[in-house]
């Protein structure tokens, strides 16, 4: 990594974030049509889903960063993986606040047990809320590195299997599925503003683990030198 | 072959070590015979056999974490694991060799709480169907919660650990389980608890090296 990239990067990545979700904000509520069904409330639809994406891509990170370490044997990645779930809870919390406020709008109650994909995240903030449990009760070292690791992979494989099982059991409590969030098909100016929210939110995600991740080196360093020389 | 051979070795070696000592699987049998006669009296008087079914199924999950709890204590107390990690033989053949004799604490454990289930509460509820389920959802629970186990103790914080570590991963093992128990075609829940054995069997077995080694 070159070094203006590795001073700057972040830095660009948080302009690029801060353009993107103003302006996608502004075309949500200025320029795209209301929402024939769902009307004003329908907006929080440019927010919600893609922090719920973006919850699932740190996700992901973090699991490909823990296979990487389990792969490469190599300690960074240790950290990577680590700071890319810690992201992933950050958002992951976020889309579970703004569904349920959807939720409270839409159905009016905070929470319902028919709508997927908070379910989901539900079980998911279950999950990585262990992690760092587990990472906190163990001794700092290549042990807890790798168990982490082994523990942020079961994560990426448990998502579908939920989902899959949330879907079951759904069928087992509401045989016709009286919430549909799918309702209207979206049109392309909706799609647009989606997908530059949608952006906005990875950039973000991105500098908040680019900018995190400098620290926690930092950090290692600084304890690394007072070791040497204490 | 010679795998097998380990396998069978660690395996026996729990098993005959629970013969000897007694100190699981009776405290687990108590422990869900307790569970079912605690439900009893936490189930309103007409609520429907269905909601039964579901604390047959928190109580054989909880009496799980029990065994589990304690199925790598002499491993880590006895400093047994890094012996077992040091010996010439496959580090996963130690997570089969300790699925299989849980699965037997499990099996011997349901053999008794089934019946008293049937008993105490609605006995036409445990259908073939049922106990395919509860078959099915052993493996699982075996094979997961092991990893996990092995897990939780190496950390400090032990079997304080292992519920949050286990419960949401076994969240699907506990629809597929109700779901074959009360749903009128179970096939797609058994389909679905197969599935997911397989998927984290695979799992567990690839990734157990890197529990327990550094």
């Amino acid at each position: 990594m070159s070094t203006w990239s590795r001073n700057n990067g972040a830095l660009a990545l948080s302009a690029a974030a801060t353009c993107l979700l103003v302006g996608g904000t502004a075309l949500a509520f200025l320029w795209v049509p209301q929402d024939a069904d769902q009307g004003f409330s329908q907006k929080i639809f440019y927010l919600h889903v893609p922090v719920a994406l973006t919850a699932y891509a740190c996700f992901a990170w973090g699991a490909w960063k823990a296979w990487r370490l389990l792969s490469r044997r190599q300690d960074r990645y240790d950290l990577e993986s680590y700071t890319a779930v810690h992201m992933g809870i950050i958002f992951g919390v976020l889309t579970l606040v703004t569904g349920s406020i959807w939720a409270k709008i839409s159905w009016g109650v905070w929470w319902t047990w028919s709508e997927r994909q908070l379910v989901l995240f539900l079980i998911l903030f279950l999950f990585y809320s262990a992690y760092f449990m587990l990472r906190y009760s163990l001794a700092p070292g290549p042990a807890r590195a790798n168990m982490s690791a082994v523990y942020a992979l079961f994560g990426v494989v448990l998502i579908p299997v939920s989902f899959l099982a949330i879907r079951l059991a759904g069928t087992l409590l509401h045989p016709n599925p009286v919430i549909n969030r799918d309702g209207p098909q979206m049109s392309a100016s909706m799609f647009g503003v989606f997908c530059v929210c949608l952006a906005g939110m990875l950039a973000l995600a991105a500098a908040l683990y680019r900018t995190e991740l400098t620290g926690k080196r930092l950090d290692a360093r600084l304890r690394e030198l007072r070791e040497l020389l204490a | 072959m010679s795998y097998l051979v380990d396998v069978a070795t660690l395996a026996r070696k729990d098993l005959r070590l629970e013969l000897r000592a007694r100190d699981t699987v009776p405290a687990m049998l108590l422990f869900v015979v307790s569970a079912l006669v605690i439900f009893h009296f936490a189930l309103p008087e007409e609520s429907s056999g269905p909601a039964a079914v579901g604390l047959l199924w928190i109580a054989i999950l909880f009496t799980a974490l029990l065994g589990l709890g304690r199925a790598f204590m002499a491993e880590r107390e006895q400093g047994l694991l890094d012996g077992l990690v040091l010996a010439p033989c496959d580090r996963s053949a130690i997570w089969l060799g300790k699925t299989l004799s849980t699965l037997v604490f499990l099996l011997l454990v349901e053999a008794i709480a089934l019946p008293a289930f049937a008993l105490f509460f609605d006995g036409s509820r445990i259908g073939p169907a049922a106990i395919a389920g509860v078959l099915l959802a052993d493996l699982g629970i075996a094979t997961v919660g092991t990893l996990l186990a092995a897990m939780a103790s190496a950390s400090r914080a032990r079997e304080l650990l292992l519920p949050l570590l286990f419960l949401p991963v076994v969240i699907p093992l506990l629809v597929g389980g109700v779901g074959a128990a009360v749903e009128p075609d179970p096939a797609r829940y058994l389909g679905f608890l197969g599935l997911y054995d397989l998927i984290f069997a695979i799992l567990s077995w690839a990734s157990f090296e890197y529990v327990v080694t550094e």
